[in-house]
Order: C-alpha cells, then structure tokens, then sequence
C-alpha cells in the first residue's frame, strides 16, 4: 500500500524548493514528488487532498521534557508524544532532568523502549552531561551514545563550572554530540522568580537579570573557542545573548541557537497579576529582547524554534508565586505562535520550516528535516489559515500549563505522518 | 461615590478618587478612637480573620483593634499555629477558613502576590497586610492620611523616601500612591537597594542630602539588619554613616518638614533619637493614623463596597455610637 498527499503547497528547505506537487509515499519512504494531478493512485492506494495545506517536513522539537521515567503525574513519555504529533512533530528530543536523570545507557534505553510502545513521535533521548545533574562528574557519555542519545545536557541545572563545560565540549566531540547549554550564571540569578526590570520592581518579585544568562553565553563560546565540538545553546532570551552568538558565528564559532515561542511572543508583562503560567527559566523578557530574538531568527542566528514542552501538574502553578515550577507545555502551540511571529515579521516558509524541521534534523544529525526522495516519509500537513482556539480539553498533553488557553489562532498542522503512518490528524 | 474594589491588594491600581475616597473614610473614623467608648456597631455580626504568615505584632494589634471598634468578630491566625508547617497548601488553608463564613480576610504572607492568588479563588474580601516585597497598603494610607493632616494636599509636595527601597512594600506603596495623587518622590539608598528600574516613578539618588533637599516629608524604612549578609552594604556602621537621619539633615529640608517611620525603629542606624523623638517625627501620630485607616478599610469592603452617602457622617456617627453605648450598657 502507498499513500499519495495530493496537491498541497510542498515546502522543502533541505533542497532548497517550493512548489505544488503531488507526494508519493512507498513502504514508509519518500517514493516520489510529481507534478500537481499526475498521481496514478493504485486501488488501495490512500489519497489525502491536501489543496490548500502546506506539505512540510515533519517537524522536530529538539528540546522537551517527557517526565517519565519519575514524574509520570506531569506527563508520560506516551502523553507527551501524543501532544507531539497534535502538534505537528514527528520527533522530539527529551532532556535528561527525569528521576533517575537520563545519565546512564540503562535509562537511555527504558526512554527509547517506552517511546516504541508509545509508537507516536519519534523520541530522541539527550543524555545528561554530568552524573545525576549534579555539575561535578562526567556522566558516561559514549555508553549512552551507543544506547540512543543524540546531545548531552543539563537542562534544568545549567552547568555552574567551567571546567566542567570545557572538559564536556572536549569529551563530546568524541562522539559528535552536540552539548546543549542553559546558560545560567546562578549566583546572578539566584533567588529571581521573573525578569529583573520594571515588572519585577512593580510586583515586588525578586529578578532574574539579562547578565545571569549573558556572562554564561559568553563564557562558553569563549570555552568554545579553545576546545571546538558543537554548543547548542537552549532557549536564548536576551537581545545580549542573540548578539554574543551573532558575533560567535561571524567568527566561525561552531555554535547553534534555539529559541521558545514563548520568548519570542511574550514579554515579562504577562506575569503582571502574578500569572504563574508565565512563569519560566530563563524568564520572559522586554520587548526589546523579543525584537532581538525575532531577528536572531530572521538573520539565521538563530537556528531553530524549540518549545522547551515543561508539563506541571495543576497544583505546581496554582501557589505562591515565587513557589510556582517553572515552565509551560508547549508542543501544541508551537505551529500557530511561529505562524503568527512569521506573518509579523514577514519571515518566508522556507525559512520557517526550517527552524522547525531542517535545522533541528541537522543539529542533532536525525535522518529527517527533508522531503527527499528516499528520505523516511516524517511529513507534516499544515492549514495555514485554520481558525481555531487553544482549548484545555483539546489538549493531549496530561498537564495544562500555557499562558495561551483561550488565545484564538490562525494556522495549525492538521495531519502528523511518521515514516508513512498517520499518527495523528485533526479531528480524526 | 461608590468604593467598588471588593478586595485591598495594593495601592498601585487604585485611582485618585480611590484613594482620596479610603482617606476621607478613615478620617471620619478617627473620632471614635478619641471616645470615652471607642465602639461602633458598624460591623457587628461580621467576622475578620487575620492570616499572618510572618512574625507582624503592630499590623496585626492595629487590624485587631480596628475590627473590634467597629464590633465585628476578629479571629487571628499566626503562623506558628498555621497549617503550613503541616504541609498545606496556602490556597488550601485559606480555603478552609473561607468554609467557615469570615466576611474580610487578612493576609500576611512573605511572597508577593499571595492576596491576589487568594482574592482569586475565595469569595470573602481580602486585605493585603503586607506581601513580601510588594505592597503594603494600609501602611501607605495611614502614611498618607498623616501627611494630608499635616499638610492638607499632595499635589507638588516632595516626599524623599530613604533605605532599602528593592525590599520595601512599605516604600512601593508609598511610591505608587504618592505619584497617583502628583507628589513628587525622590528614592534614596545605596545602589545596591535602589533598583533603576525605579526611575519612571522617581528620581533616585545614593546620597541623603539630595534626597532630603528641600523636601516636605522625609519617610524613612526600616533596614532588615540581615540584608548585610547579602552585601547589600558592608556594615550596619557603613550604613548609618551615610543614610542615618540627623537633626543637621533636616536644615536642608522645608522648615516645616515631616519625619516619618512605619517602625519599628532602629535607632541609631536610619534614624537617630534627636529626630525620631524631635519636634518634626510624626511617628506616633503614624500609629493613631493607623486605626482609623484599617477601620475604613475594613468598614468598606466588609459592608460591600457601600455608597460613600451611606458611609456615617459626624452626625450619622453620633448616632451610631450612642446605639453602641446601649448595646454596651
């Protein structure tokens, strides 16, 4: 059997075209890209019309937190997979602040056996950088390289020694994993709940200032410089930090760069009224930051949109501010917030899909990111124009976390296929 | 006018009328603290509770003494006998004493923003007593109300507010209101407590003398001893060096210059005793003030935000208290 996806708005970075065309999909593999109308369909061939959608490269999330193994009341690694393809991705890379922490091949391999039963998205696992995430000692990178992972990191408990991050660049590279940094000066930040700045002031919340997260950037790409592998850096918040990589680049750095919609949507004057769904680490930012972070994304330094997908069971957001965890789902808004900045900024599809798809595929060296003949039929379907509102109920995710229920958007993926299977399409 | 706030979380969204409003309403209470009898049955059959989640011994005593002027049952928790240390959540302590019916709540807490989480999810009124660092309410009315006896105005009055301005709720507070009603404030610490981001409200200077210059009130804050382990500043001896009040300070002032201090004091470090016990403090009347502007709060959101015609006159007053002296008899 074969699957046609006939007459969409076919957009494919990876080589660089845009076009209407039929799309052939054979035994789970991209078979053929044909002129609009010259599909031949077999009988038991399945047509999807898809006139008027875009045909996109199944997007990737490089940067999620699935919970499970530990926290499994946030979110499961089958609930949050199944909140990935509601959302157009086909893949996502899960951090390794679970309990245990992802720092051993053994975990490595329950997250990857977990995500086969699940059979949604596809799951990546990142491996912790050091033993339980706790900055000291090198967890034991190439067992897990073996098992499955694609980049080490310490999300969640940014990497407070620099030798530590230089002896992680260095040992990486072994392997060609990518290290993903939070940066996070916590001695700078310590005690903030928010962005340090008017809001802070006027909320009488401690802050959280631009410095804790640009001191860190630079210091790694000055580690950078002398060790060389390949720094991602997660979730950029600062107009600094977005210049401090522009810079790096421009000297040949071998640097990427992730952005959150939430970062480049939101400023710190969401959390007025003491919103705790707006609340997050690194914090929401001014808007001369998000200015600075929409044209990191423009001018490409910037690689990719991630979510940054932080499940939290109701009753850790509903307290006391400053007691409030950190983070918001993301993975079912992600489309619609990126379409919405697009269309403000004027940003084109192309470049679009690939901070979506392409780019998060070749940072972590995944097979997917394109629509190439041969390449695994990971494609994802998306109604530009869709008119649709962020529901709790619609949502499949097990936690409720966003600051954007009740936001009415335009534009969100509809079908999510994964080597050839639909796993999941609206309303179906 | 009508008071429409249901709840008290701060003074930064109050309006002029507003606040105007709550002063004139605590004014007209003040007389009855000056009775023989200093009870009103204004809010008899109306239960307060007081939630304090921080050690608070005059906030909570002027609370008390405001609720039961105006005769309405004041029940008061403290945090050493809270739930808290149980394992409760705040909202679901809170839930449970709203179970039992209490018409005004009063909160203490240590984080900011804990009354708006409160007034959020519970249906009785709440009253910020003080959260964390953000605002202090009643404390700045009864700041206010001093200066407006004194004074009779607000527009074009220069207020300098000195100490650790980042930390204060009392200084916020004062802050918002004080620019909302067109005083001119001027900030004053050392750097390390006087955040930039203060600089839309008010000018800020780290020296004393530029603040106090000039300036009609002088409101000093009271500086958390353990804010030196934070290297906010070196020394408690560094600190009065440069931010203690002095008699000679206030020769810079206008003439008729106020002090203030929302206590307690520490003497000698922000102010000294010539000032705080000379003719210029105003820190007892503070206190007095302090009453009457808990009364009116308690008074207007207990009643539901009553029409300020059915707020009781001199006259209406009179009466009331005489019926209060029958009910005593």
């Amino acid at each position: 059997m074969s699957l046609w996806i006939r007459g969409g708005l076919v957009i494919d970075p990876a080589n660089d075209r845009e076009l209407v065309a039929d799309l052939h999909i054979v035994d789970g593999r991209i078979a053929a890209l044909t002129p609009p109308g010259s599909a031949q369909p077999q009988d038991h061939d399945l047509v999807i019309p898809a006139e008027s959608l875009w045909v996109v490269p199944g997007l990737i999330d490089m940067h999620v937190h699935l919970r499970e193994p530990g926290y499994e009341y946030k979110e499961t690694i089958a609930t949050g997979a199944a909140a990935a393809v509601a959302g157009g991705f086909t893949a996502v890379a899960c951090m390794a602040n679970t309990m245990p922490v992802n720092d051993s091949a053994a975990v490595t391999e329950f997250i990857l056996e977990r995500a086969r039963i699940a059979g949604l998205a596809r799951v990546y696992p990142i491996g912790a950088v050091s033993k339980g995430l706790a900055g000291r000692e090198l967890a034991e990178m190439g067992e897990m390289h073996r098992a499955g992972i694609v980049a080490v990191s310490d999300d969640g408990q940014p990497i407070q020694d620099g030798l530590l991050m230089r002896r992680a660049l260095e040992y990486a590279s072994t392997f060609d994993l990518p290290v993903i940094a939070h940066e996070e000066d916590r001695a700078l930040s310590q005690g903030g709940v928010m962005n340090e700045g008017e809001w802070s002031f006027r909320l009488g919340l401690p802050g959280i200032p631009s410095a804790a997260e640009e001191s860190m950037v630079a210091r790694d790409l000055a580690i950078l410089e002398r060790t060389g592998g390949h720094l991602h850096i997660a979730h950029l918040s600062t107009a600094g930090s977005v210049e401090l990589v522009r810079a790096a680049k421009r000297r040949g750095l071998p640097v990427t760069a992730e952005v959150t919609p939430h970062h480049f949507t939101l400023t710190e004057a969401a959390v007025a009224g003491y919103n705790t769904q707006a609340k997050m680490n690194p914090p929401l930012r001014t808007v001369k930051d998000v200015q600075a972070v929409r044209e990191g994304l423009l001018d490409g330094t910037i690689d990719c949109i991630a979510t940054d997908h932080a499940p939290h069971h109701q009753d850790e957001k509903l307290c006391e501010f400053d007691r409030a965890a950190n983070g918001i789902i993301g993975l079912e808004t992600a489309v619609a917030l990126t379409l919405t900045m697009a269309r403000e900024i004027g940003w084109s599809r192309k470049q679009m899909i690939a901070a979506l798809s392409t780019n998060p595929a070749r940072i972590l060296k995944l097979p997917g990111g394109t629509l190439s003949v041969g390449a695994p039929a990971d494609i994802t379907l998306i109604d530009p124009e869709l008119q649709w509102v962020m529901g709790a109920e619609s949502s499949r995710s097990r936690s409720r976390n966003t600051p954007f229920l009740g936001y009415a958007f335009r534009g969100r993926a509809v079908m999510t296929i994964v080597e050839g299977q639909i796993k999941w399409r609206l309303g179906g | 006018m009508r008071f429409s706030q249901r709840h008290l979380l701060g003074l930064e969204e109050l309006d002029r009328e507003e606040i105007l409003f709550l002063l004139d309403t605590a004014a007209s209470f003040r007389e009855i603290s000056e009775r023989e009898i200093k009870k009103v049955p204004a809010l008899r059959g109306k239960t307060v509770v007081a939630a304090f989640f921080e050690p608070s011994t005059r906030t909570r005593i002027s609370f008390e003494i405001a609720a039961k002027r105006l005769s309405a049952d004041f029940v008061s928790l403290s945090g050493t006998v809270s739930s808290a240390a149980k394992g409760e959540t705040l909202l679901d302590t809170a839930r449970n004493l709203a179970a039992m019916q209490p018409d005004v709540l009063v909160l203490r807490h240590p984080s900011a923003g804990t009354p708006h989480l409160l007034a959020k999810h519970l249906q009785c009124a709440v009253v910020n007593a003080g959260d964390g660092c953000h605002e202090h309410p009643t404390q700045a009315l009864l700041d206010l109300l001093t200066i407006r006896e004194r004074k009779g105005r607000f527009e074009g009055l220069v207020v300098a507010i000195v100490g650790d301005i980042l930390h204060s709720r009392v200084a916020r507070s004062n802050l918002f209101a004080l620019r909302t009603l067109g005083a001119e404030v001027r900030l004053a610490g050392p750097r390390t407590l006087l955040p930039s981001e203060c600089a839309p409200w008010a000018f800020t200077t780290p020296h004393l003398e530029e603040a106090v210059q000039g300036a009609d009130v002088v409101m000093l804050l009271r500086l958390q001893r353990e804010r030196q382990v934070g290297n906010f500043f070196p020394s408690l001896e560094e600190y009065s060096r440069y931010y203690c009040l002095e008699e000679g300070h206030l020769k810079l002032a206008k003439p008729d210059v106020m002090v203030m201090h929302p206590g307690p004091l520490n003497r000698g470090i922000e102010i000294s005793s010539a000032v705080a016990d000379g003719p210029y403090s105003v820190i007892l009347d503070q206190v007095a003030n302090g009453v009457a502007v808990r009364m009116a709060v308690l008074y207007l959101l207990g009643t539901g935000g009553r029409r300020v015609e059915a707020v009781p006159t001199k006259t209406q007053m009179t009466a009331i208290q005489r019926s209060g002296r029958r009910a005593t008899r």
